[in-house]
Order: C-alpha cells, then structure tokens, then sequence
C-alpha cells in the first residue's frame, strides 16, 4: 500500500492543479484608446466586470490624448507594439483597413447576419469592406439643432416651438441676428462653422434635400456637384453672404459662441450634450434638424472598436469576447448613461423616447446617413475652404462645388490607386 | 606628452561630449531625413520602397506648397528688412534718449522675452471681428469700418507679419544699441570738431561702423522669417495656415505633411527644399553683404 502513496498524491495534486483555475494560462490583452475622461472611467469598469466574468483573461487599457492617437497606432502596430483591440473613429476605417493595421472579424462571430440584426443600417454598411466586417462600434451619434431659449424669447420667437423646415430656419435666424450701429453682426442667428458640424450638415444633410445624392453606392464617386447641389451649397452660402445671419469663426468659433450667448442656433452632434449642460446660465433647447420639402435627413458617425491585424490564438479569442462584450446591449445602455452617446443597436432606443434631448438625436438615426470617407480631415478641409471660397472671395457657388468635387474625387481616386 | 599637447587633449575630451550629442541629434536625423526623402515612407503604410526624386516631383507640382513657398517669401521679404530698418531707427533714437533709456529698452525687449504662443493668443483676440476684437474697437471709435484681419485671405498674412515683427524688434533694437555703444566717441567727437553735421555723421560713420551688426541682423532675421511657424499655427483660422491657405508657410506646410497626414517621405523632401533654400539666400547675403561689408 505504501508504494501506492506517492503516485496516488501525485495524482491528486495533479487533478487539484487542473481543476484550479489560477493555475491555468493568463491571456492578457491590451485596448487602446485616446483619452476622454468620461470614457476611460467607464472603459475601466467595464474592464472590471469582464475579468471577473472571464478570469482567465487580463485586459490593459492604454490611453493616448486626441491629437497624438493616431500617431502612436501608426507607429505601433507596424512595429508589432501596437494594441489588441483598438478604438477608432469610422472615417479612419478605410485608411486603416487599406494600410493592414486592423484585421476582418472572425465571421463566426460577427456575420452579416450578427450586424443587420444588431445594428443601424448605416453602422453594418460602414464597417464592411469586400464583403468583410471590420469593426463593431458601442454607440453613435447624430446631429439636432440646438438653441437658446432665452435669445428666443428675447426676440419674441417661442422657445417651445423651433424651426421645423429649412424655410422656418432661414427666417428664424434673421430675427435672432443682431447687428450693432455699423453694420457688423453681434450676435449670430444661426451660427455658421464648416468646419465644425457644418461641412457634414451640407454633405449629409442639405445636398439630400435638395435633391442631390452626395457620393455613389459604394462611395467611390463624387456626385453632389450637380444643379440640385449647387442649389443647396448656395442655400448656405447665401445664409452667410447676403442673409448675414452668421459666418465661419464669429467668436472664434461655433461651441464658444453658443456657449457665451451671443448665437441663438447651431448644428451640432450629441456629444455636446455635456458641454453644454456644464455652461452656466445658458437655457437650451434641442430639435430635430430641419426638414426641406418633406426630406429628412441627418448626419451619424461613431467610434468603433477593432481587434489589430497581427493578433492571433489565444489572444484573438480574448478579444473576441472583449470586442462581444463591450458592444453588449448592457454596455450600450451603459454608454449612454455615463459618456452620453447613443446606442447602436436599434432595439435599445425605444426605452428613451420620453427624455427630451436623447430622444430628438435618437429621432435622427432613423434617416441618418455616415459618409464614407478615405481622408476625414482633408475631405472636410475641401467643403470648408468651398464655403470660405464663397464667402472670402465672392466666388460663384455652383462653380466654387464643382472645382470642390473635382478635389475631393481627386483625393478619394487616390486612395483608391 | 608635452603639456600644451595634453591641454589640448583635455579640451577635444570635453569637446568630443558636444559634438557627440550634435551629431546625434542633430546630424544623424538630418542625414536620415535625406534618405527618407528618396522614399515612399509614410506612417500609414506597412512598407516603403525606393521613388526616387518622385517626392520632390509631387511636392513641387502641389499648389499648396508651391503657395507655402511664397506666403514664406511673402514673410522674408517684408518681415526682415522691415524689422532691421525700424530696429536701427528705434535704436538709434534711444542712444539720443539722455533719460529713462533702460524703461524704454525693456518695453521694446518685452514681445521678444514673452513667449510666442502668448503673443500670438493675445494677437488672435486682438484681431477679432466686433463685437470681441480690441483693434476693431479701435478702428470703430475713429470711425472707420472693421476689418477682417486674420479672417482674410488678403489681411491675415500681413497681420501675423506685423506681430511677428513687433516681436523681433526687441531682439534687434538690443543687438544695434549693443553695436552702437561700441562705436569709439573720439571718432564721432573728431568728426563733429572737422565740422560734420549729425547727418554726415549718421551716414559716413555710425551706419558704416554698424555694417557687421547690420550683416549679422539681415542673415539672423531672414532665417527666422523663413522658418516662420509657431506665429502661424497659432494665429491663424484652425491652425491650418488659412483662411484658404493665405497664411500658411512652407514649415506649417511640412508639419501637416508629416504629423497631420503621416506623409514622412513627401515631408522629408518639402524639407530639403526649404534647407537648399534658407542656405541659398544666407549664401547670398553673405556673399552680396559682406562684399559690401568690407573695409
């Protein structure tokens, strides 16, 4: 019997070893993301939950700020430094698909199906390239017009019922302009900054009700630069030039002027919605943008998350379950109550239609579009110096979009090359 | 080992710890630069191969550089002659000043110690369209009408001109008040007994002998004014160079080449073009001035 002891304890110890978790392989991955307080806070937490849900597995949050982001991805995933899930902002998604930083979902996870599903039309078309899904984000954001209430009332205009159509907004933002003695605008009716919310307000939104369909089916095709387009181009432009109701960089720029009260309306996103509850004395309002001719229409975008190119094994299973989890319907709802964006996923929506400004952005996802972009930033550089084309030089409209268009197509073949 | 050769072996040892860290942080990224010049290198691709001059091909058939180049020019050839002509009249009105010289030098010299993002700030403001900016405040009480300033394709790059020659004048002001404090009184005294008058005295003595500071002012203040940027990012439209590119120069242009749009291998090359052109003209100043230097 003695002889036996020792194999027996062996075995013993060799099941109670396999059997305790703590002995089994650690996998630790890292998510990056750039810096936002409210979502690092979050982002932490939701950490939290999941390695205690799943303690076989070690998540790292890394954060960069906003300006430096997209330099340390481009400098670290090349290098094999890089994160294993990574937060981007959709409009890099082709750039960052083209360069191989970022690698197409297991399809088992994420098919087709999983996306139409689960989320907004505009969000699936988005994040698929060749058939492949790429990217699942946790929240989106929309457009509204925001205003405020006190400039409203000053001007003898009811704070309870803002502009509903394109022609009501015009003539709103004339009486809540304000000029002193030499003719200089004092206080903006509607506050005019392209290069804010402004140029995706005119790609999105104004070329589709006027008639004009901005880009392609698959993006590729620059076609807003036809009389239709012109026709809204011009429409904005117009607000700036002859109607005088606000123009690019009035007070620096268009946050700050609504924030200090001197314009009464401006387009902006449903990130804001903090912002503005942190000013002081400032009376709010928010309204589904307008509408021109019946047409809806409105601008969504997002933050999405990704799992880098490179990742592979037990790694990639990982963040599978991490990429599951923080787009969860439960994460979603959370998003929302602690950063303010909004969900994803269509379902998640209807429990929010009574609050008085989720409820207007979340009106606005039903005929949200999300453009396709290749270069962000040097697309919107292209709307932004149209207007200013226009307003600085007297430019023609019509003819100022259509050397715009040829520019962006020129820039979008590019990256198609 | 003789001593004098010991000495100097001491110096070169200290030395050699300087020129180490010169040619590492100065020499080496600069000769990698050029290399990278030749190359497709940009920081949102996985691989770069050799182009050849085709950087330097795209980036000199580019409206916008070729822009950057002459706002940059725009900047060197108002900015410098204008900072020294107005820098030596202010100090030489100063060395007339038998009272109060060192308040007046400190308020000439203040831009200059203030650091340049501030300035440039308080500038942006100043500028402001009404009801916010001060000098269009300024401009309403005499009655005239506002202008656009940094708004304007066609005031914005004389504005951020002005400031930053405002800026410079302290440096400047100092550097000829130092110059003319070495002119020898006999000289100027000798002169005014033979019976020059204080013009004649201005032009055949105290310019001639300021020649050197002069020489040395034009080629300092010409590089500076061709490596503008921080003037720029700062005060113009969205940090962009705008509004419309008025205002952007070549260093702006390179920066958003290289750290807005990744572009590492077009950027290399935007920045040996500008390097062969600040060492052309100092070439040329020092050539030209110098000639006309020499006594």
């Amino acid at each position: 019997m003695n002889r036996f002891r020792p194999i027996a304890a062996a075995l013993i110890a060799l099941l109670a070893l396999s059997a305790f978790p703590a002995f089994a392989e650690k996998v630790s991955i890292t998510y990056w993301q750039y810096f936002y307080q409210s979502k690092v806070d979050l982002m932490n937490q939701l950490i939290e939950n999941f390695e205690k849900a799943n303690p076989d597995i070690d998540v790292e949050q890394v954060t960069f700020p906003y300006e430096s982001y997209q330099q340390k991805v481009a400098a670290a995933i090349p290098a094999g430094e890089g994160p294993d899930v990574v937060n981007l902002f959709y409009g890099w998604l082709p750039l960052w698909v083209k360069s191989g930083y970022i690698q197409a979902l297991p399809q088992s996870d994420f098919s087709a199906d999983y996306f139409k599903k689960g989320f907004y039309p505009f969000v699936a078309e988005s994040v698929n390239f060749g058939g492949k899904n790429y990217s699942v984000p946790t929240a989106v954001r929309t457009l509204a017009l925001i205003y405020n209430k006190r400039l409203f009332r000053e001007a003898g205009l009811d704070p309870a019922k803002p502009p509903k159509t394109l022609e009501e907004l015009a003539a709103y933002a004339k009486k809540l302009s304000k000029y002193d003695a030499k003719g200089n605008l004092v206080q903006a009716g509607l506050l005019m900054q392209p290069n804010g919310q402004g140029h995706v307000w005119i790609r999105e939104v104004l070329f589709r009700q006027f008639g004009a369909t901005p880009y392609s089916a698959d993006g590729r095709k620059v076609t807003y630069a036809d009389a239709k387009g012109a026709q809204a181009f011009k429409w904005y432009t117009d607000l700036v030039t002859k109607d005088k109701v606000g123009y690019p960089n009035f007070s620096t720029d268009d946050v700050t002027a609504f924030k200090a009260q001197v314009g009464a309306m401006n387009v902006d996103g449903s990130f804001r919605i903090a912002t503005l509850n942190a000013v002081k004395d400032l009376e709010w309002g928010v309204a589904e943008l307008p509408s021109y001719k019946g047409v809806k229409s409105n601008f969504a975008s997002f933050w999405t998350h990704s799992i880098a190119s490179g990742v592979e094994g037990k790694k990639l299973e990982a963040s599978v379950k991490f990429l599951k989890y923080i787009t969860s319907a439960e994460v979603q709802e959370l998003w929302l109550q602690k950063v303010g964006e909004l969900p994803a996923t269509p379902s998640l929506s209807a429990k929010y239609k009574a609050d008085p400004v989720i409820s207007v952005f979340l009106n606005g996802l039903g005929p949200a579009h999300a453009t396709s972009y290749v270069d962000e930033a040097g697309q919107r550089a292209i709307l932004v110096d149209a207007v200013d084309e226009v307003n600085l030089k007297g430019g023609d409209p019509a003819a100022v979009l259509k050397a715009a268009a040829a520019k962006e197509q020129k820039l979008i073949d590019d990256f198609w090359k | 080992m003789t001593l004098a050769t010991k000495r100097a072996m001491t110096a070169y040892a200290f030395l050699a710890l300087p020129l180490a860290f010169f040619l590492a942080v100065r020499f080496g990224p600069m000769l990698y630069m050029m290399g990278r010049s030749l190359t497709s290198w940009g920081l949102l691709r996985k691989t770069s191969s050799f182009v050849g001059l085709g950087n330097f091909r795209e980036i000199l058939a580019d409206p916008v550089f070729l822009q950057s180049l002459s706002n940059t020019a725009k900047y060197a050839v108002f900015g410098a002659p204008a900072v020294i002509a107005l820098s030596l009249g202010i100090a030489l009105l100063l060395d007339l000043v038998p009272r109060g010289k060192g308040a007046y030098r400190l308020i000439y010299v203040l831009p200059y110690i203030t650091p340049i993002v501030a300035v440039s700030w308080v500038w942006r403001w100043m500028f402001q369209s009404p009801p916010l900016g001060v000098v269009n405040a300024g401009l309403a009480a005499l009655g005239l009408p506002a202008q656009e300033f940094l708004n304007s394709p066609r005031q914005a790059l004389p504005s951020i001109l002005a400031v930053n020659v405002w800026v410079e004048l302290g440096y400047c002001t100092t550097v000829f008040l130092a110059g003319i404090q070495t002119i020898p009184s006999e000289v100027v005294e000798a002169a005014r007994i033979d019976g020059a008058s204080a013009r004649q005295v201005l032009r055949k003595i105290v310019l001639p002998l300021l020649a050197p500071v002069t020489f040395f002012l034009a080629v300092m203040e010409g590089i500076q004014f061709l490596r503008i940027f921080t003037q720029v990012y700062n005060m113009s439209m969205q940090a962009t160079g705008g509004p419309l590119n008025s205002t952007k120069s070549a260093a702006l242009f390179i920066y958003q080449k290289a750290f807005v749009n990744f572009e590492m291998g077009m950027a290399s090359a935007a920045s040996l073009v500008l390097f062969a052109i600040i060492m052309a003209v100092t070439l040329v100043q020092i050539r030209v001035l110098d000639k006309k230097l020499n006594y």
